[in-house]
């Protein structure tokens, strides 16, 4: 049963953040690129004030697979590092934590151009 | 000298060029919509068995020619001069698809306007002696447009609600100066209108003005009035454009809904096929006017068409740089020798 809830929980939480995503498609002029950097730095934004960390916790994949989470997971990687290393950590913190999310994608991306062909919509 | 000018700026064909043949090639979608029976060949393969897109629209641009060639009765060498446009950087599908054909090339871009561009300077060409047949050629393709303009395939990118779907297809016609049956005998060249439309995604709204403008200037220097006509054809406004232009006609005390129409609107059903504001791509109005509404010329239920060819003359540095789209109109007038 608590493994049910945690799926509802994400499933709401996620689901309620990409809906804002799609009514800035149909209700603005912003472009989807502009959408989704703007997800990446809201997320930061709200971690850095250490408003994100509380969505994590309730909701966990819900907020950390939608853009806003790699937003946090980049503000969380600049925390760790300037209490490591000072303030060198602001710039090497955030792709460090990201290191894994950067990587998967260019791996896949990659995997996925050799084996799919682009098709028309 | 210029004896053929009159009024302002249109250009009067004393010696009527005929239409000899025309064609039109489509893709799955456009093959799927309500002029489906009228396009000479329709390809559900959007690749057409080509390695990318690129490749695949300049096929369809070579094609159409051939077809237009054969379907006038001429071989593809009888073909003076060919005057061809598409939207890609460079005009490729133009130049690669027309590079076997031997013939001597003009190469133009006029956004969506390029087809009622290309069709003004072949008859211009044949109405003035220079060759006795010329080549009217414009293609655009879905996929090629969005890698262009917006983002690659690929990248599977959300499209905005008042955004045109680019259609894919080619269009080419055969502007000669023997034979009958559709003859033009008017063009008026359109100048660049831009009344500070900046959203890239309403082209349809930066067009209007510019449509506006050229059937203003068609109708004056005529001395006809929309009632002349059988059919007044835009390509592309889409369904916001149009709107637009008979609200700017309606303030000048012109009313023509009746016989006023759209290629964006005609290509797609725009209910069942989610195409939003219609169709567009300079390849819409080419295919639309050759099968539909050359047909219709051709079999007298039409008598005088006006089409008018808009292009968004935007390009995507321009747009990334915040500037506004300009918009330009091309008109050619159209006449059946038919009787019905």
């Amino acid at each position: 049963m608590d493994m049910f809830l945690d799926y509802l929980k994400a499933f709401v939480v996620g689901g309620a953040i990409c809906a804002v995503g799609q009514i800035l498609i149909d209700k603005t002029k912003l472009t989807p690129a502009r959408i989704l950097t703007g997800y990446v730095v809201v997320g930061f934004i709200l971690a850095a004030v250490g408003l994100y960390e509380p969505i994590v916790e309730f909701a966990g994949a819900g907020a950390t697979t939608p853009l806003s989470g790699f937003g946090y997971v980049v503000a969380k990687g600049v925390q760790k590092a300037v209490g490591e290393q000072g303030w060198l950590g602001v710039m090497t913190g955030g792709l460090t934590a990201a290191a894994g999310g950067i990587g998967a994608a260019v791996l896949f991306a990659f995997i996925a151009s050799l084996i799919v062909k682009p098709r028309d919509k | 000298m210029a004896v053929k000018r009159i009024g302002t700026r249109t250009l009067r064909f004393d010696n009527r060029p005929s239409v000899a043949g025309y064609a039109s090639i489509v893709g799955k979608k456009e093959g799927e919509g309500p002029l489906a029976k009228e396009f000479d060949k329709i390809y559900d393969d959007s690749y057409l068995g080509e390695a990318s897109f690129e490749k695949a629209e300049s096929r369809m641009q070579q094609e159409a020619f051939e077809r237009a060639a054969s379907k006038s009765g001429f071989a593809t060498s009888d073909i003076e001069v060919i005057y061809a446009g598409d939207l890609l950087n460079q005009c490729i599908a133009t130049s690669f698809g027309l590079r076997s054909s031997g013939v001597p090339l003009v190469g133009l871009y006029g956004a969506c306007s390029t087809f009622a561009e290309s069709m003004m300077l072949a008859s211009m060409t044949v109405d003035g002696g220079y060759a006795s047949r010329a080549a009217a050629i414009a293609s655009s393709h879905f996929a090629t447009s969005e890698r262009q303009y917006r983002t690659p395939m690929e990248y599977g990118s959300q499209r905005a609600p008042t955004a045109q779907w680019t259609v894919t297809g080619a269009g080419a016609c055969v502007i000669s100066d023997s034979g009958g049956g559709i003859r033009v005998t008017h063009a008026t060249p359109g100048r660049i209108v831009d009344l500070g439309v900046i959203d890239q995604n309403n082209m349809g709204a930066a067009m209007a003005p510019s449509a506006h403008d050229t059937l203003t200037a068609l109708f004056t220097d005529t001395k006809t009035t929309p009632a002349d006509y059988d059919l007044i054809i835009t390509g592309d406004l889409g369904a916001v454009g149009l709107e637009l232009l008979m609200e700017l006609f309606k303030k000048d005390g012109v009313n023509f809904a009746e016989n006023l129409g759209d290629c964006g609107l005609l290509i797609f059903d725009r209910k069942s096929q989610d195409v939003h504001a219609g169709g567009s791509g300079c390849g819409c109005s080419a295919s639309v006017m050759c099968a539909h509404i050359f047909d219709k010329l051709r079999a007298g239920s039409l008598k005088r068409v006006v089409f008018a060819g808009t292009g968004a003359m935007l390009s995507p540095t321009s747009t990334m740089q915040g500037e506004s789209v300009p918009g330009v109109c091309h008109a050619v007038v159209l006449e059946s020798d038919v009787e019905r």
